[in-house]
């Protein structure tokens, strides 16, 4: 136990409770995401940041004050945040006349920056703005991604997988199927990146699966790429590796077909044929036609022997 | 007539039982041919208005795409690798939100899809909502932080173990023979009184009668907490001298143990572009040993080297051959068997007690296999059967 381990140990069990929930675990708690504004951030970036904190509630914390740093330059003021608050997701936005409207998002592993991706917002339109019902707080949201540059470009690959890890929100067994309300829906088209949010109503169709409807809500952005910071190959693949404790013991003597049966293999001994109850088993007895057969086979050759 | 027609019927139900109810037509015979091959035609119809209504039904639902959509259920997600449509969506705004829009509609509409086609159930009870079971998460995503690497064990732990000592679990309450009841183990109002209302303390028998045993008490509690601070702290820095020394720097500030400042030297004398090999030695320096993975497993010394040395290792083996001492050192190899026995012991002690259970514990703590007295007769009888042993070979 970490907590524990330390020269210091904690005091109290407030403390110890602090310092368990921070520290490195098998399965992880949920990410956290730390929304920050940089030293001249204008209205546009401030609504974005709002918007988004409202969207990640209450995996996020959103920072009021502004910030005077540059995480492209020196990653020590975001890395010392992310120790304090315990959050491994961030946005940053800024704004200045070389650079309008930017937003950096990135993640770290080990509190060190991992991944940081610089995007452009040419066009924003608020939760206050668009007219509509909103979803609850804190819904899972359904994410989709179209477009084929996402897989085929090594900078949009990462910047899915940032996304997702940024908007996936809690990982959960089971989910209720009439609560499916929200969906971030990612187009990358012409070097942009448009991402619309709709309210999901499930509509009456003739069979079990229900018609979709979409309905505008939420947060709609037009994003360009500008600069990446992507962590090395190595590095990469260093913050994927699971611990071998998490992988699903398979289970001896079971085996699955493709249709779906199960097969089980059960290994006996050698069985001793010769030592095999014959006289209690019916249905190896002789029927009665089979003995009468015998019997005249039997007792013909006796026959014509005296004839 | 033809049976009423239920909205949602299985295509095949009806079929079928329109089927049956003309051949029954047909079969009862009251009607001539020409009324059997309206009612026929009239069959023909209404299943083609069926399967109309079915096929309307699936269209609502249906999305064509030319690539499959990918999905990972776990996540909620769907990644679709069609390229889209760059020409209407280069366009003005409207028509840009609405090509949207419909893209999206039609994504949402097989993710759910797929989403409904999971194993579901009603939650608490049958009134309570439909809610499907997810898989676990396909999409592989980075860690926030390393997997934790469990620690190497203390001494006791290593100790422990190789006597086959486990931990037993104590009760939190243990009863007081003065009070009369369950008292807990420590805290408020604990068993055995409150140690600070012990007015009494007994001058045992060969102690010094001047001295204090209250502050004799207060000063050995004193010593105990600080060598068990002590031990703890032993057992971190070895944990982490194991553990994270080779990644770790040198520390800053004068602390560093011999063995550390060798290694940082010996890393430095490495690091120049030819690998060390012509760095010049400090006088005092000793030699590096040839055998740090030089490439080769074994390394013979050369035929016509160090005259002085091969005279003095000969006499040496010579002097070896011819003294009476044995050249097993019977103490160390009497000390490294039972170890290897006690652990032995250990190991088969545990499997067995976790097959028996309650009854190979109470079995354990039977006297007479406790370490300390057994393997010290044992460790006097040996030496003299193994001298013996010895001495009848070299006869």
């Amino acid at each position: 136990m970490e907590a524990l381990d330390r020269v210091l140990k904690p005091k109290t069990k407030r403390a110890k409770r602090f310092l368990e929930k921070r520290e490195p675990k098998l399965t992880e708690n949920t990410k956290n995401a730390m929304l920050i504004k940089g030293g001249n951030a204008n209205l546009t970036v401030t609504e974005v940041l709002k918007d988004i904190y409202a969207v990640k509630k209450p995996f996020a914390v959103l920072y009021k004050k502004k910030n005077i740093t540059r995480p492209f330059e020196d990653q020590t003021s975001l890395e010392f945040f992310s120790k304090k608050s315990d959050c491994s997701l961030f946005l940053f936005g800024s704004h200045n006349k070389k650079r309008p409207n930017n937003l950096i998002i990135g993640r770290m592993f080990d509190y060190h920056v991992l991944d940081m991706i610089e995007l452009g917002i040419e066009k924003f339109v608020s939760l206050k703005d668009v007219k509509n019902s909103k979803c609850p707080e804190g819904t899972k949201p359904m994410l989709i991604f179209a477009g084929d540059i996402f897989d085929l470009n090594e900078e949009y690959r990462r910047l899915k997988s940032l996304l997702i890890d940024f908007f996936r929100g809690p990982n959960v067994p089971s989910i209720r199927l009439a609560g499916l309300e929200y969906v971030l829906h990612f187009t990358a088209v012409d070097g942009k990146i448009y991402m619309r949010s709709y309210k999901v109503l499930l509509k009456k169709s003739g069979c079990k699966i229900p018609r979709i409807e979409l309905e505008e809500m939420g947060p709609s952005l037009d994003l360009v790429m500008r600069r990446t910071h992507l962590a090395s190959d190595d590095l990469y693949k260093l913050s994927l590796k699971q611990p071998k404790a998490l992988k699903a013991k398979k289970k001896k003597n079971i085996s699955h077909d493709v249709f779906g049966t199960t097969y089980g293999r059960i290994h006996m001994q050698k069985q001793d044929l010769g030592k095999l109850q014959t006289r209690k088993m019916k249905a190896l007895k002789k029927r009665p036609a089979e003995k009468s057969v015998e019997e005249d086979g039997g007792s013909s050759p006796k026959k014509t022997k005296s004839a | 007539m033809l049976p009423a027609r239920r909205p949602g019927t299985e295509r095949g139900r009806f079929r079928s039982r329109a089927a049956g109810a003309a051949r029954t037509w047909r079969r009862s015979g009251a009607a001539g041919p020409r009324v059997a091959a309206m009612a026929a035609v009239r069959v023909e119809e209404l299943l083609a208005a069926a399967e109309e209504q079915e096929a309307e039904k699936q269209r609502s639902i249906a999305v064509h795409k030319e690539l499959e959509l990918e999905f990972d259920l776990g996540n909620l997600l769907a990644l679709d690798r069609n390229p889209p449509a760059a020409a209407g969506l280069r366009g003005a705004g409207q028509r840009r939100e609405a090509l949207l829009r419909a893209l999206a509609r039609d994504n949402t509409q097989l993710l759910v899809a797929q989403l409904w086609a999971l194993p579901a159930e009603r939650a608490g009870g049958a009134a309570g909502p439909l809610v499907a079971q997810l898989p676990e998460p396909a999409f592989r995503l980075p860690r926030e932080k390393p997997p934790p690497r469990p620690r190497p064990p203390t001494r006791w732990e290593q100790f422990a173990r190789l006597k086959g000592i486990r931990r037993r679990k104590r009760g939190s309450l243990v009863w007081d023979e003065q009070a009369k009841e369950w008292r807990r183990r420590w805290g408020y109002r604990r068993a055995g009184g409150d140690p600070a209302r012990a007015w009494v303390a007994e001058v045992p028998a060969g102690a010094d009668p001047d001295e204090d045993q209250f502050a004799k008490r207060r000063r050995e509690k004193r010593e105990r907490v600080a060598r068990n601070e002590l031990n703890r702290l032993r057992n971190l820095a070895r944990a982490h001298r194991a553990a994270g020394a080779p990644a770790a720097p040198l520390h800053p500030t004068g602390h560093q143990s011999r063995a550390e400042l060798g290694r940082a030297a010996r890393v430095a004398r490495l690091s120049t572009a030819s690998l060390g090999r012509f760095q010049p030695r400090l006088p005092k320096e000793p030699a590096e040993p040839p055998s740090r993975g030089g490439g080769k497993k074994r390394r013979f010394a050369p035929l016509l080297g160090d005259l002085a040395a091969e005279r003095s290792r000969q006499l040496e083996l010579l002097r070896g051959m011819s003294s009476k001492k044995p050249p097993l050192d019977i103490t160390r190899a009497v000390n490294k068997q039972l170890r290897e026995e006690d652990a032995e012991a250990a190991a088969t002690k545990g499997k067995k007690r976790a097959q028996r259970g309650k009854r190979g514990r109470r079995q354990q703590q039977r006297p007479g296999h406790s370490g300390k007295k057994s393997g010290s007769k044992r460790q006097q009888r040996r030496p003299a059967s193994g001298g013996g042993g010895s001495r009848r070979k070299k006869a």
